[in-house]
């Protein structure tokens, strides 16, 4: 108990609190323009924590990435503008509930959801970390192999409309991301000697050109009547209207935060992975299943809840064995090195005030969220008063600069109105848009894992069943694909 | 979106320093070309005291990663030292072909450097690019790690020879390998390795993976038997007691590890090849930029922090100035090169 009475002395410290104001506000900004991820954030943030001591150091890093990635869903919601790939995940039904004049109980929900994902990973990350980081360290590229193979399949299913369609978008994402050379054999594909496209298709952009040009563009042909007019919002009732979704929904706000977690522990996937799964979970078991995609809150919840516990839970693997969960961990680890905390099991045994501490932090920052994610909302709700025929160009402004800050070049500009007129076209012929951003997402880990499993196992087929868990997630899969199938055919059987 | 937010904290004051500079310097500039330009038609640019507006510092490399982290705080030091902003733009992709077009393909004048890492010594091998490190103009090489062997503590090659041995009587196939890519650096470290030992390269069979720590998790897995990256990369999971370091590719033993043996100690073979960074610039610099950037980075260089930094990050600390910075990164592209042919990883 004394150690945790110095951690708390340690993060109690004004200096520190009001760092984590500071990047907690840093990290809004960021992750509420589109382009600027939670990863950019944490690198910005590196160079100022060299002249700080290690809880404030971790704090501002810590703050500055979960509000950034809760961030990245009001644009989502308003403009329909994803901030990352995780959010896309359930963009649609955020951005229809805007339409329907229920923004407030949009951002709300994803809101609060978030917060209590946080939470909830911090708390497993506090309890559980050295069994969970053991297990993470048994995942192998069959394991992953798999995962991504449920996770491609969660694109289809869960998709509104028909599952043939969803398919094409999915194979336009797949071919999408087969182009460049940052595959496992490193030959350039589809680059016809240019040397912007030896880096690929970088999905920043195409999803800012999916999602956000491709609405400008319609707004252009459709005029005011085809586009969507936002409701203004208020942020009254923003939290009491949440308990209502609290009692209704808990059994999806515990399931996604726990599959969120346990995914996010996963160094080879992560955020976007477990929102799209728990998305897919919420659908599968939802007593209305039919509701969603078109404006259902009960998705934002469990995938909402879902990728904020897979930012806490990456920070399993890294805390205990150097491993990083993901792009914000990588960082995170050298960070920690710089300070003294160098991670191990022994992380735990060496001053452990450090490590109260930053599970403190942790809490905090899930907690701080909520007062400065109500700011934020109130502020960004602003933009849907602006008038249409002002906020189109400016959203268009967004998106370029957006995408040329990923790239550094215009190349990244031209990238995002490529995807902007294929997302136009998309959706004018009533393909989803979003198995496209999931299959340019997960299409290089899925051929990764299966040509370095191919390599391992001497090509051999069965070895992707021959690790048990490689076996489980496989047959999962596996049934994923047949039981519709089965069904279908029982289906017409009976007829 | 990175150059608006120099990497010190108070945004505002950077800005009004930089107005007040320009202004000032904008008068200076104004009288000395006004006195000059009236003898010789020299152009504005070469008269102004260098430097006199920011400075981008190019990173081939993602944010995050080692090179972004040593580019970051040489940034900073640099900043100090020159008394201007100067700002990291990372320009990734294409195995870095990207950003090293990039940096060469700059003006010459000062203001455009970057980091140039050692796969600039690979790519023209392989056929991506016609870029060579004669290109550049190489300011100095800051940092250099040397590769390692590791294999998982469960393994039942417990020392270097012992490995060597089950390697070379394996035949084709019989061992597996990852850390990087396919043709990766970490690769190249182990086929030259196996070449010093007269072992044929087939006998090991690469796994691409994407950096250092994918392919040791692969190994903890029991996925690969061994990963020939940098001892550094692997400093948790070896504290932690899952993985063991056999050797280290370096004529010195490593300070970080001091029980490790080298790899000449372990087998008698005389490999040994580092990962390194140097600064680099476009060829054909003006001199006064040459010489004021030269000093900076060497004052950057023996900076305590940037001393500590290195130290505590477990990145290896090598100076190494103009001429003998060029000289190794020549003699590597040799090597690399004559490996890269025996493995048929160069295009012909």
């Amino acid at each position: 108990m004394n150690v945790l009475g110095q951690a708390l002395a340690l993060v109690a410290d004004p200096y520190v609190l009001l760092v984590m104001l500071a990047s907690g506000i840093f990290g809004l900004f960021v992750g509420s323009i589109p382009g600027l991820t939670a990863t950019m954030a944490t690198a910005l943030l590196v160079p100022i924590t060299f002249f700080m001591d290690p809880v404030p150091a971790i704090a501002a890093i810590v703050t500055a990435a979960a509000m950034s990635i809760f961030a990245g869903d009001i644009p989502g919601a308003l403009l329909r503008i994803p901030g990352t790939p995780a959010s896309a995940a359930y963009v649609e039904d955020a951005y229809r509930m805007t339409r329907d004049g229920r923004s407030r109980d949009a951002l709300g929900a994803v809101l609060v959801f978030s917060a209590i994902g946080g939470i909830f990973g911090t708390l497993i990350l506090i309890l559980a970390s050295p069994a969970l980081a053991e297990i993470a360290l048994k995942f192998s590229s069959f394991e992953y192999f798999w995962l991504v193979v449920l996770g491609l399949s969660c694109a289809i299913f869960v998709s509104p409309g028909s599952p043939l369609r969803a398919m094409v978008s999915l194979v336009i994402g797949l071919f999408a991301a087969t182009i460049g050379m940052d595959n496992p054999a490193a030959q350039a594909r589809f680059t016809f000697g240019n040397l912007d496209l030896l880096a690929g298709v970088s999905f920043i952009p195409a999803m800012i050109g999916l999602f956000a040009a491709a609405e400008v563009f319609r707004a252009m042909v459709h005029g005011r009547k085809g586009a969507t007019a936002p409701l203004q919002p208020d942020t009254k009732g923003l939290f009491s209207s949440q308990i209502a979704n609290m009692r209704r929904y808990p059994v999806q706000a515990l399931r996604g935060s726990g599959l969120g977690t346990l995914i996010g522990a996963l160094p080879g996937a992560g955020a976007d992975i477990a929102a799209w799964i728990s998305y897919a979970v919420s659908k599968r078991f939802s007593r209305t299943p039919e509701r969603f995609g078109h404006g259902h809150v009960e998705g934002l919840v469990e995938a909402g809840a879902s990728n904020n516990a897979a930012v806490s839970g990456a920070w399993i693997p890294a805390l205990v064995f150097g491993i990083p969960g993901d792009s914000i961990t990588a960082i995170v680890i050298g960070v920690l090195y710089v300070k003294g905390m160098n991670p191990g099991p022994t992380i735990f045994l060496h001053e452990p005030q450090l490590i109260y501490a930053l599970f403190i932090v942790f809490l905090l920052a899930n907690l701080l969220m909520l007062p400065l994610g109500w700011l934020a909302i109130r502020l960004a709700s602003r933009v849907l008063k602006v008038p249409q025929k002002v906020l189109m160009p400016i959203i268009l402004l967004f998106c370029i600069v957006g995408a040329f800050s990923i790239t550094n070049s215009a190349y990244g500009v031209v990238l995002m109105l490529v995807f902007g007129v294929l997302g136009f076209l998309m959706e004018e012929n009533d393909i989803p848009i979003a198995p496209a951003i999931l299959g340019l997402v997960l299409g290089p880990m899925l051929e990764k894992n299966f040509i370095t499993s191919m390599i391992k196992a001497d090509g051999n087929w069965l070895a992707f069943f021959e690790r048990p868990i490689a076996a489980g997630i496989g047959a999962l899969a596996i049934l994923v694909w047949l039981v519709p199938l089965v069904r279908l055919i029982l289906r017409r059987r009976a007829a | 979106m990175l150059h608006p937010f120099p990497p010190r904290l108070p945004l505002g004051r950077v800005g009004r320093n930089n107005s007040g500079g320009e202004t000032d310097m904008n008068r200076k500039t104004f009288l000395t070309g006004l006195a000059v330009s009236a003898m010789l038609a020299v152009p504005g640019v070469a008269l102004a005291e260098y430097p006199e507006r920011p400075i981008e510092l190019i990173v081939p490399w993602g944010a995050g990663g080692g090179t972004d982290a040593v580019g970051r705080i040489f940034a900073q030091l640099l900043q100090d030292e020159l008394g201007t902003p100067v700002n990291v733009v990372n320009r990734t992709g294409g195995s870095g072909v990207v950003g090293h077009s990039a940096i060469a393909g700059a003006n010459p004048d000062g203001y455009t450097i970057g980091i140039m890492t050692i796969e600039i010594d690979m790519m023209h091998w392989q056929g991506l690019t016609e870029l060579t490190y004669a290109d550049f103009d190489i300011l100095a090489m800051v940092n250099a790690d040397p590769g390692g062997l590791m294999v998982a503590s469960d393994s039942e090659y417990q020392d270097a020879a012992t490995l060597r041995d089950a390697i070379k009587a394996g035949g084709a196939g019989s061992f597996k390998g990852s850390g990087t890519g396919q043709g990766g650096i970490w690769h190249l470290g182990a086929l030259g390795w196996l070449m010093s030992e007269e072992i044929p390269v087939e006998n090991l069979t690469w796994v691409p993976s994407e950096g250092a720590a994918a392919g040791l998790t692969d190994m903890v897995a029991g996925g690969v038997n061994l990963v020939p990256s940098s001892l550094a990369e692997g400093r948790a999971l070896i504290e932690a007691g899952r993985v063991k370091p056999l050797a280290s590719m370096s004529n010195e033993r490593q300070a970080l590890f001091p029980d490790v043996p080298t790899l000449k100690e372990a087998t008698g073979s005389d490999w040994t090849l580092s990962v390194w960074r140097t600064i680099a610039a476009p060829k054909g610099m003006p001199e006064d930029a040459r010489a004021k950037l030269n000093a900076a980075i060497e004052a950057a260089y023996n900076s305590e922090t940037y001393q500590n930094f290195m130290n505590e990050r477990g990145f290896g600390l090598r100076w190494a100035g103009p001429e003998e910075a060029t000289q190794i990164v020549a003699e590597d592209d040799a090597n690399l090169g004559a490996v890269m042919k025996e493995a048929g990883l160069a295009k012909e």
